[in-house]
């Protein structure tokens, strides 16, 4: 077993007078891929975007390859080589698809090939068509993979990686699926918080369960499929 | 009229519209990332044509040449530019999520520091650059004899559009600054540092300000009070094309040049006129200007009064209040009467101003209007009708509700930070008519001889005078706060979709707010008048507008009773410290950027803040 690329430790967060988080603690190990799943408003969003430090929160700790995350701003965490798709994508409308990798761009660490254009339009063939069509002229599904191969512009070792399969088509998420295995196979490691979970399930090594704020389950995904009560109680699956 | 004399004209416009868009690109880029409005645009501008004025006289005793020169422009600019660094690094940096209210006074602290700065480095005289070498003589077009120099302006705006749009397009800061336009924060979560890119975008906004200012130095001397007229001009421009488009400005600066070099020959005193009716037009079709975008507002969330518990005390302490002030004639001298006189004026003014923003979230940056209509309202009654103040006073009151209710009908349509430049454009026109219709309103030097009514006369009574009426109008607004017109108001406030959900026709609810406001600011303006009995156009400007802003931010934004307090402290302050210092205005800037940083809640806020921690 590799050593935690990422550890969190006891995370709390909070909006305004609301606690939604009450103490997560869990590891992602390089190259995997761990699902985190739960109910709508379960704290998935919120996780995610406390470990990039874009929501206030609190961990007894919370390091990356080693570095702590506390008190970093954000683009000192992406830097550390942690990339972010976030829920809405958030595609640059304005930009084209070039630009927008563009925008994405980092240096990768030695001693690895780096995504660059031509590689990411390999990988999504979709999107080599329409090089130089601007964000806001992109069906979901277009959007949805610009945002990743974005994210792996800047070269990231882990990526969270929120909802990819939301409001796409079954076809366009099993370009996902696809994806994913590429990126593991090229040692990212991904934190996929999702809602299908059929998908989440056919493409995860390890999953954990959160259920208003609080773990429920960290363990294997295999374990995860056998548990029919906890998947019940806590998906309704 | 002959053909050469309009293509001479058209030229003319063509120069003045290259000026005016080098200097709006800087406005409306720096907006575009950062989403604040930088009041102190005109400022920097200001000290580019200084700087200029004086460092390319000395380059050029060193080595004359067209070389020198254009280095010298160069150079100012950039000194310019790094002036805008330390501007963000200093005051911007801190105020990115401040509401756009903090965000705009906060940056007209600026304007008020560079304006005293100035004066201290280069002095109070005005200082005429030199002509540029190579470009002195004049060249014939159509047989008329015109600027050679003009013609270097005229393609001196597409150069830099041109070459602003290669950096946007063709360099990775570009993208990133267009892809921060769009989306700050997922900007930082791929690992962008924001705020070297912020003062990066600072740097080259303010390059373009100083470089639009040092380009003027062989057109018009460089002199105090070219920041102000600049800054009005180049919101009337970035409003127009749309708040952040670079091409946008472009467009309406031409547009805007055009119609000053014609409107002359229509309007011949004021251009201003022309260029506003354009500006009516052009957000009458478009709210958001030629390339504007709807989601493209500034600031944080309006932050106003909120709902509160009617304390049981409150009448009584009205009562308390009015009759303390009511015994001050026991203890005051004339003097002090005529300080509270004014205190009280300005209570309602800055009261009125209140309703606008504490209750509405309508960030009114020119309600020294409707001060100014009330004033001189009653003192064209006065003079040309020969009313005495009973009657004057109600018709300055009339002209300030209908100058509001003309205006507010524009502006309704609009929020946030294009209100806040829509009103202040529309305050800089009532003062430009003002300033230049001297047959009516005696321009520069206003009007005099407005005295009250014999039975009013006197400080004491003048007093009484003022107080009733004052007392009377704010407890009648501030009934307005927690009537239905104030619950509709303050719902429009938070969520204007929410509110226009529930079935508020909010343009009228923020229409009559505007009238109401306009009306009360008027009156305290018609009250000034007699007190001093004279009008002059200083009641119209800006600086008068960011007093009453100033005194609510002092006091307290979230207050009530804020604005009163605020009037008085600012009031007593100016009275104290304007005597002991030349400096007044550095004091107030200062003053204001302080409040912004440490005090945003002013003292009413804090107080209460304070009382509510303890409880």
């Amino acid at each position: 077993m590799s050593e935690p690329l990422l550890e969190i430790w006891n995370l709390t967060a909070s909006y305004g007078r609301a606690q939604v988080l009450f103490g997560l603690t869990f590891q992602l190990r390089q190259g995997e891929v761990m699902a985190l799943v739960g109910r709508n408003g379960a704290g998935k969003t919120t996780t995610l975007k406390s470990i990039m430090g874009l929501v206030p929160a609190t961990a007894q700790k919370a390091s990356f390859k080693g570095h702590s995350l506390s008190h970093l701003p954000t683009y000192r965490i992406a830097r550390l080589g942690l990339g972010y798709v976030p829920e809405d994508r958030r595609i640059f409308t304005d930009l084209t698809v070039e630009e927008n990798l563009e925008a994405g761009r980092k240096a990768a660490g030695a001693g690895r090939s780096p995504w660059t254009p031509e590689r990411l339009f390999r990988l999504f063939p979709n999107l080599a068509e329409m090089r130089g069509r601007r964000g806001n002229q992109m069906s979901g599904g277009e959007q949805q993979m610009l945002a990743i191969a974005r994210t792996l512009m800047g070269n990231p070792d882990a990526i969270l990686l929120d909802e990819p399969s939301e409001g796409i088509a079954p076809v366009i998420v099993q370009m996902m699926a696809q994806a994913i295995r590429a990126m593991k196979a090229e040692g990212v490691a991904v934190l996929l918080s999702e809602q299908n979970w059929a998908f989440a399930a056919s493409i995860s090594d390890r999953a954990i369960v959160i259920e208003r704020g609080e773990m429920r389950f960290e363990g294997s995904m295999a374990e995860l499929i056998a548990d029919e009560r906890l998947r019940a109680e806590t998906l309704g699956v | 009229m002959d053909l050469s004399f309009l293509a001479i004209q058209a030229l003319n416009g063509l120069s003045s519209a290259s000026s005016l868009f080098i200097t709006a690109c800087g406005l409306t880029l720096v907006f575009g990332v950062t989403r604040i409005v930088n009041f102190a645009h005109g400022s920097l501008y200001m000290i580019g044509a200084y700087t200029a004025a004086t460092l390319v006289p000395r380059l050029l005793e060193l080595s004359f040449g067209p070389v020198t020169f254009w280095a010298g422009i160069l150079a100012s600019a950039i000194v310019v530019g790094l002036i805008g660094v330390l501007i963000e690094v200093l005051l911007l940096r801190r105020i990115y999520g401040a509401p756009e209210l903090f965000q705009l006074l906060a940056t007209f602290g600026v304007v008020l520091v560079v304006q005293d700065v100035t004066i201290l480095i280069f002095g109070p005289e005005d200082i005429l650059g030199p002509r540029a070498p190579g470009l002195r003589a004049p060249v014939e077009i159509f047989g008329r004899r015109f600027p050679s120099y003009e013609l270097v302006l005229i393609a001196a705006g597409p150069v830099v559009l041109g070459l602003v749009w290669l950096l946007l397009r063709k360099t990775r800061f570009g993208v990133l600054v267009r892809a921060a336009t769009q989306d700050r924060e997922m900007i930082a979560a791929l690992g962008v540092n924001q705020a070297l890119l912020f003062t990066g975008t600072l740097f080259l906004g303010a390059f373009l300000a100083g470089l639009g200012g040092a380009l003027q130095i062989p057109r018009v001397s460089a002199h105090a009070g070219m920041d102000l007229s600049i800054i009005a001009e180049a919101f009337v421009v970035t409003v127009v094309g749309g708040m952040g488009s670079v091409p946008g400005a472009f467009l309406a600066a031409l547009v805007i040049g055009q119609l000053q070099a014609f409107g002359i020959l229509i309007f011949p005193k004021s251009t201003l006129v022309v260029v506003f009716l354009l500006m009516a037009i052009v957000l009458a079709v478009r709210p958001y200007g030629f390339f504007g975008r709807p989601e493209v507002i500034g600031g944080a969330h309006a932050v106003g009064i909120a709902s509160r518990e009617r304390s049981p005390f409150a009448t009584l302490a009205v009562i308390a209040v009015i009759g303390i002030l009511a015994a001050l004639p026991l203890i005051g001298d004339a003097y002090v009467l005529k300080v509270a006189t004014e205190i009280l004026i300005f209570a309602l003014f800055a009261f009125s101003l209140q309703i606008l923003i504490g209750v509405g979230g309508l960030v009114s940056f020119g309600h020294a209007a409707f001060f100014g209509l009330g004033a001189y309202g009653a003192a064209l009654a006065v003079k040309w009708l020969a009313f005495p103040m009973e009657t004057a006073l109600p018709a300055g009151l009339l002209l300030a509700a209908l100058g509001a209710a003309l205006i507010g009908a524009f502006v309704v349509r609009l929020s946030g930070i294009y209100l806040a430049m829509m009103t202040l454009a529309a305050a800089q026109i009532v003062f430009a008519v003002a300033f230049q219709w001297v047959d009516v309103t005696g321009g520069d030097n206003g009007i005099v001889g407005v005295w009250p009514s014999t039975w009013a006369s006197g400080p004491t009574t003048y007093y009484f005078f003022t107080l009733a009426l004052t007392a009377a109008v704010i407890v009648l607004l501030m009934r307005i706060i927690d009537a239905p017109l104030g619950y509709a108001l303050r719902a429009a406030r938070d969520s204007t979709a929410r509110a226009e959900a529930i079935g508020l026709y909010i343009r009228r609810h923020r229409w009559l707010a505007f009238t109401i406001s306009g009306a009360a600011a008027g009156l305290a303006g018609g009250i000034y008048a007699f007190s001093r009995g004279s009008v002059d156009p200083t009641l119209l400007g800006i600086p008068t507008s960011v007093d009453a802003l100033t005194m609510l931010l002092i006091g307290g934004i979230q207050t009530v009773t804020g604005p009163l307090v605020g009037a008085g402290v600012l009031h007593v302050l100016r009275d104290q410290i304007m005597p002991l210092t030349s400096l007044w205005r550095l004091v107030l800037g200062l003053s204001i950027i302080a409040i912004v940083l440490v005090f945003p809640r002013g003292i009413v806020g804090t107080i209460r803040n304070w009382r509510e921690e303890r409880t």
